[in-house]
C-alpha cells in the first residue's frame, strides 16, 4: 500500500477495477459462518441422535456373536425362508394399507377441499383430533371395537347383517384397519394442501374449452394434485414398513412385520447382532423404496408442478 | 359432439333483466344490455362495480339469481359452461401448466374429437395467427407474460368459437407490451369476427379498443356508447368522472339559458327543465386565451395556483373566481411552453361551447 492509498483510500477504490470487492466478499463468508453457527445445535442433534446410532447399527450387524467381524447375521436372513415371508409380509401390508389409504383419503381429501374455508376447518378437526390421540389407545380401541363379542360382531348380527361372529381382528383385517386409521391423515393432509393449491381459474378454463366436469377433473384436476398424493402415499408407505405397535395389536401374532421380529430377536434372544442385521436391511430396502419413488416423483418436473406445490 | 361445433358466424348476445346478489348486496342490479353480432364490447368499471360478475355470467361460471341471457336465439342461462361454447381469456390465463403449448392449444380441439393432422394443423394455424408459430413444444413456465397471453388467446380462438370473452387479459403486462397487445387484439377481432366481450377497469384500454363500451358502476349499467360520445357527452357525473380527467364546475340553469357566476355560457346541448347541472371541464379542452373574446368560446378568468410538468404533457391547477378548482392540460413543445402563465399569475381559460357539456348533478360529486 503507498502513502497516496492510506491517505486516500477512496480514490485507490475508485481506481479500482471492482471497488471495495474484497471488503464484501469478506463481508459475505462472515455471514455464512454466523448463519453455520445459528444451524450447527440442529446439526449436532442430528449426528448424535440419527447418524451415530445408525452407524452402531451397522457396526452391529457385522459382529459375530464371540465380537469378531462376520456376514453371520445376514447368511442366516438368506438362509431362513422365515425371514423372506416377514419381509413379504412388511411389503403387503405396507402396500395394501397405502393403497386403502389412497382409495378412502384422496376422495376425503378432494370433498374437504371443495368445502368453504370455515367447514373445511372444522372438518379437518375431525381428521386430526384422532391424529392428536395416543396411537395405543386408539389401537386397543379398534381390539375392543372388532373383537369376537366386540361392537361391530353384536350390532351386525343384532342388525342382521350376519349371523355368525365373524373374525375382523387378530388377522391381516384388523391389522389393515387399524393401520389404515392411523395412516389415514398423513395421506389426507399433503393431499389437501395440493389440492388448495390448485388455481380453480384451471377447471374453470377447462370447463369453458368443452370438458365436461368428469372430464375436467380427470385431465386438469387430477394430474395437478398428483404430486400431493404421491408424496402422502410415499409417507404413508414408509411409515408402515417400520409400524409396530397397530400390527403387534391387532394382527394377533398372525401378521408380523420386521419391526416385530426386531423386538422378538432382542427380547427374547437378547440377539443385538441379528437384530441390527434385520433393522439395515430394513433400512436398506426404504432407502430403496425412496429412490425408486424419487425417480418416479420427477414425474413432479414433468407434471410441471404449478398445482401441487403446496403438499411438500 | 358435432364436428362443426361452434364454427360458423358470430352470434349476438341479449342481456336481459340478469340480478345476482350476494346476500343483500347487489353484484347485478337488473342489468339489460345487448351486444351486436361481431360487435367488440368493452364492459368497463372500477374493481367492485360487476363488471367481472357479468362476464361470469356469461360464460356460465356465475348463476345469477334471475334474467335472461341468449346467444343469438339460443336462450343460454341455464346451459352449464362446458356446452355454452363461447372462448374465454382468464385473467391469470390459466394455462394448464402440466401440458405443453400445443397441447393447451389442442386442448378443446381434442373434447371435440379432432385428432391427427387436422388437430396439428389448427393447432399450429391457432398460434401462427397469435404470432407464436413453432412454439408448441415449448413448456408454460418457459414463456414470458406476453407469450402466455398470447397462448391463452390462441386456445381460446383456436375451436373457432362465436363469442369471445376475455377478462382484464392485459392488466398483468408491462405499459409498453399493453399498449401494443390492445392494438393486436383489436386487429385480431377484426379479423376473426368473433362477437368480444372485453372486461377491463383501465379506460384508456376501453376507450382504444372497443366499438362501444358499458360503464358499469354498484351493479347497474350507467351508460351504453361509443368511445367518443362516451368521453365527450358522459350521461352523468360518475361517467364523466372515471373516464378521462374532469373537473365540474356548479353552473345555474334558468329557462334554458345557463350561466356561471353572472356570465352566460354557451353549451353544446342545452339542458331539459331545471334542476342541478354541473359544467364538466376536461382539462386538454380548455386553452389559453389572451385579447379579445374569440367566437364561441366560454372564457373562465383565474389564477394559477400550480404547475407541473410531466413530460408529454402539462398539467396546471387554476383558481376559477368563486375558488373552484379547474385543471387545466396541454402539449410540452417549446413555443407551447413559453405560453404558459407562472405560479400566481392571473389566466384566461378558454373553453370552445361544442365542449362545454352540462351534467346533471345527481349528489354524487367525487371529492
Amino acid at each position: 500500500m503507498s502513502v497516496a492509498d492510506i491517505l486516500h483510500p477512496g480514490a485507490a477504490a475508485a481506481g479500482d477495477a471492482a471497488p471495495n470487492a474484497d471488503g464484501l466478499k469478506a463481508d459475505a463468508a462472515l455471514e455464512r459462518m454466523k448463519l453455520f453457527g445459528l444451524c450447527s445445535p440442529a446439526l449436532l442433534l442430528v449426528v448424535v441422535t440419527m447418524v451415530l446410532p445408525v452407524v452402531w447399527l451397522f457396526y452391529l450387524s457385522f459382529l459375530s456373536d464371540e465380537g469378531t467381524f462376520s456376514l453371520e447375521h445376514y447368511e442366516r436372513l438368506t438362509a431362513s425362508k422365515a425371514y423372506a415371508r416377514i419381509f413379504w409380509t412388511t411389503f403387503k401390508v405396507s402396500i395394501l394399507t397405502t393403497i386403502i389409504c389412497v382409495a378412502i383419503g384422496y376422495p376425503l381429501a378432494y370433498f374437504l377441499a371443495q368445502l368453504p374455508k370455515r367447514a373445511a376447518a372444522l372438518c379437518m378437526i375431525t381428521v386430526l383430533l384422532p391424529f392428536w390421540t395416543s396411537l395405543l389407545v386408539r389401537t386397543y380401541a379398534w381390539l375392543v371395537l372388532l373383537q369376537r363379542k366386540g361392537l361391530v360382531n353384536t350390532w351386525a348380527i343384532e342388525l342382521g347383517l350376519w349371523d355368525e361372529p365373524i373374525k375382523i381382528v387378530h388377522n391381516l383385517n384388523g391389522t389393515l384397519i387399524g393401520m389404515v386409521h392411523i395412516m389415514l391423515p398423513f395421506l389426507v393432509l399433503p393431499v389437501y394442501g395440493s389440492m388448495k393449491a390448485i388455481d380453480t381459474d384451471f377447471v374453470k378454463a377447462a370447463s369453458n374449452l368443452g370438458a365436461s366436469p368428469v372430464k375436467a377433473f380427470w385431465k386438469v384436476f387430477f394430474p395437478l394434485s398428483l404430486p400431493g398424493l404421491f408424496a402422502g402415499a410415499l409417507i404413508v408407505f414408509v411409515l408402515c414398513l417400520g409400524f409396530f405397535v397397530t400390527p403387534a395389536v391387532l394382527g394377533g401374532g398372525r401378521v408380523i412385520m420386521v419391526s416385530m421380529s426386531i423386538t422378538d430377536t432382542i427380547e427374547l434372544f437378547f440377539n443385538w447382532g441379528a437384530a441390527s442385521a434385520l433393522g439395515v436391511v430394513l433400512l436398506v430396502m426404504t432407502l430403496g423404496t425412496l429412490f425408486l419413488a424419487s425417480r418416479l416423483l420427477n414425474l413432479d418436473k414433468i407434471l410441471g408442478g404449478g398445482g401441487g406445490g403446496g403438499g411438500h | 359432439m358435432s364436428d362443426n361445433l361452434g364454427r360458423g358466424e358470430a352470434l349476438p348476445i341479449f342481456i336481459g333483466n340478469v340480478t345476482k346478489t350476494y346476500g343483500k348486496v347487489f353484484a347485478l342490479d337488473d342489468v339489460s344490455l345487448d351486444v351486436k353480432q361481431g360487435e367488440f364490447m368493452t364492459l368497463l368499471g372500477p374493481s367492485g362495480s360487476g363488471k367481472t360478475t357479468l362476464l361470469m355470467v356469461l360464460a356460465g361460471f356465475t348463476r345469477p339469481d334471475h334474467g335472461s341471457l341468449k346467444f343469438g336465439d339460443r336462450e343460454v342461462i341455464r346451459t352449464p359452461p362446458h356446452k355454452r361454447d363461447v372462448g374465454m381469456v382468464f385473467q391469470n390465463y390459466a394455462l394448464f401448466p402440466h401440458m405443453n403449448v400445443a397441447a393447451n392449444v389442442g386442448f378443446p380441439l381434442k373434447l371435440r374429437n379432432v385428432s391427427g393432422p387436422e388437430l396439428a394443423e389448427r393447432v399450429e394455424g391457432a398460434l401462427e395467427t397469435v404470432q407464436l408459430g413453432g412454439y408448441g413444444e415449448r413448456g408454460i413456465d418457459q414463456l414470458s407474460g406476453g407469450q402466455k397471453q398470447r397462448v391463452a388467446l390462441a386456445r381460446a380462438i383456436v375451436f373457432e368459437p362465436r363469442i369471445l370473452l376475455m377478462d382484464e387479459p392485459l392488466s398483468a403486462l408491462d405499459k409498453k407490451l399493453r399498449e401494443h397487445m390492445q392494438i393486436e387484439l383489436r386487429h385480431l377481432h377484426d379479423k376473426l369476427g368473433m362477437t368480444t366481450v372485453y372486461v377491463t377497469h383501465d379506460q384508456r384500454e376501453a376507450l382504444t379498443m372497443s366499438d362501444r363500451i358499458a360503464v358499469i358502476n354498484h351493479g347497474k349499467l350507467m351508460q351504453l356508447d361509443e368511445p367518443r360520445t362516451i368521453y365527450d357527452f358522459p350521461a352523468n357525473t360518475f361517467v364523466a368522472d372515471f373516464i378521462g380527467e374532469s373537473t365540474f364546475v356548479p353552473v345555474s340553469v334558468s329557462g334554458g339559458k345557463v350561466s356561471y357566476d353572472g356570465t352566460a355560457l354557451q353549451t353544446a346541448t342545452t339542458p331539459d327543465g331545471a334542476g342541478k347541472y354541473n359544467l364538466m371541464m376536461r382539462p386538454e379542452r380548455l386553452a389559453f386565451v389572451s385579447g379579445k373574446k374569440p367566437k364561441d368560446v366560454n372564457v373562465f378568468k383565474g389564477t394559477v395556483s400550480e404547475l407541473v410538468f410531466q413530460g408529454e404533457s402539462f398539467l396546471m391547477y387554476a383558481d376559477l373566481s368563486d375558488g373552484t378548482q379547474v385543471a387545466v392540460r396541454g402539449a410540452t413543445q417549446k413555443d407551447a411552453m413559453a405560453n404558459v402563465p407562472e405560479v400566481g399569475a392571473a389566466v384566461s381559460l378558454g373553453l370552445h361551447k361544442d365542449d362545454t357539456v352540462l351534467i346533471p348533478d345527481t349528489g354524487d360529486l367525487p371529492a
